[in-house]
């Protein structure tokens, strides 16, 4: 594997498996990150090799590893849910579907509390939410080498297993949760309700003209509110799981197979960090997705 | 931070995965716990109303069995009532009957002395004539002393 220091290990480790679009004029790599001196003549898809080829490429380029494990962990879960939620009948519950049972109850005791209005989505959204997000954060549970360790032995030179240490991932989710806040908003309160909340408030006035002069400072201040849920929505969930991961690969990195003596314990306090940011991802999605649905 | 497409498929899984979940994991799940909640609020329903119940019947149960106790005792007494009385009828009846019997065979008694002193008289009548007959030597003619014979036979 391509990594001397310490410092090559982390960005090794941190650096994804990417499909991606290179411009003409990029080097080529070899399968072991070695230029080879030759040039993209065209523009092309390819599965970046090394740095060269990852810097090279714009917008269009995919972190396979983050979307198969996040489409993987996904899957299972629906997957689960579904086999086992289909059985679900009214008699004695046995077995898995008890499982089951206490996380929808689990979910639906909070969404019952939080949100305020009937919708079908918002349930199912926070179950998806709740599941899926604390399956990626588990992810890091494995030690840091096992599935890249694997990849590279398949031949893949870059892996990140953990999908939510990737920011695309759980910024797309947020902006996902942005556009069920702007959904929410213009279904309760209809489109000109939606825009005379951002322009209306906080400060309002009696007089038009002072009305008017004042719409761009609110339209700066309530931007800048509604734009925050997201970002830091996104930015908490990933800023977290990178913090917690890099600790896990330090360790690695510096101490070899002595890690454990650093890993487990990390891990182990971990179990609470991943089940508390998954749960917190979740919640405000159904606070902010309540707020929303408020009519003022 | 390196921004990309990555963001558009996250986006797709995760709208897929919220759809999926809303139309097929959750309904079923939630139905059946509700199912399940009205099925248990219906059973506690059910369990009170067999106490009430119970309690009901117990209370119809003892007051039937009061009712029992008190018709058995009339019952009792009227059979024995009744069996007094047919003892009575039985001792009356059997006294009418003895009464009856005897009664009866007095009359036959009465009958045979008669008819044993209706003998007698036939005999002693017969005895007499002849004891007469030797003593006159003659016969007598039963025809012209018919009328002694008669008398004779009544005196006795």
């Amino acid at each position: 594997m391509a990594y001397d220091t310490p410092k090559d290990y982390i960005q090794h480790h941190l650096t994804n498996l990417t499909y991606g679009k290179v411009p003409a004029g990029t080097p080529v790599c070899d399968s072991s990150a070695n230029l080879t001196g030759e040039v993209y003549q065209a523009p092309t898809w390819i599965l970046a090799t090394c740095y060269d080829e990852l810097e090279a490429m714009g917008f269009w380029a995919f972190h396979v590893d983050s979307l198969g494990w996040a489409g993987f962990l996904g899957t299972l879960f629906i997957l689960v849910f579904w086999a086992v939620g289909r059985r679900a009948h009214a008699g004695v519950p046995a077995g898995f579907l008890n499982f089951i049972e206490v996380v929808v109850e689990f979910i639906e005791g909070i969404v019952k509390g939080a949100f305020h209005g009937s919708s079908k989505l918002i349930a199912p959204l926070a179950l998806t939410i709740f599941c899926w997000v604390f399956m990626m954060n588990s992810m890091k549970l494995i030690p840091v080498d096992f599935l890249p360790g694997t990849a590279h032995w398949l031949g893949l030179e870059y892996f990140k297993v953990v999908p939510v240490v990737d920011p695309n991932v759980t910024m797309s989710m947020a902006l996902c949760v942005l556009l069920l806040i702007i959904g929410f908003s213009i279904k309760s309160k209809g489109v000109l309700g939606f825009i005379a909340e951002l322009t209306m408030h906080p400060f309002s006035s009696k007089n038009i003209l002072l009305k008017i002069l004042l719409i761009p400072v609110n339209l700066v201040l309530e931007l800048a509110s509604l734009l925050a849920k997201p970002l830091s929505l996104g930015l908490r969930l990933f800023g977290n799981m990178f913090a917690g991961e890099l600790v896990f690969i330090l360790a690695a990195a510096l101490m070899g197979v002595w890690q454990i003596a650093v890993a487990w314990p990390w891990a182990v306090f971990h179990i609470l960090v991943v089940t508390l940011q998954a749960f917190v991802f979740m919640m405000l999605t159904v606070v902010y997705l309540s707020l929303a649905s408020e009519k003022h | 931070m390196n921004m990309n497409a990555t963001l558009l498929g996250q986006a797709i899984w995760f709208l897929a995965f919220v759809y999926f979940c809303m139309k097929f994991v959750w309904p079923p799940i939630i139905k059946a716990l509700e199912e399940r909640r009205q099925k248990i609020a219906e059973g506690l329903n059910a369990a009170d109303r067999a106490e009430r119940d119970l309690e009901l019947a117990q209370q119809k149960a003892s007051e039937n069995m009061v009712e029992a106790k008190a018709k058995a005792a009339e019952i009792i007494e009227q059979a024995n009532r009744r069996a007094g009385q047919i003892l009575e009828e039985a001792k009356a009846q059997a006294r009418v009957e003895g009464e009856r019997l005897v009664a009866r065979a007095q009359g036959e008694i009465e009958q045979e002395i008669n008819q044993a002193r209706e003998q007698l008289r036939k005999e002693v009548s017969a005895l007499a004539l002849a004891g007469a007959e030797k003593v006159l030597g003659a016969e007598v003619n039963r025809d012209a002393h018919k009328q002694l014979l008669e008398q004779l036979a009544a005196e006795l």
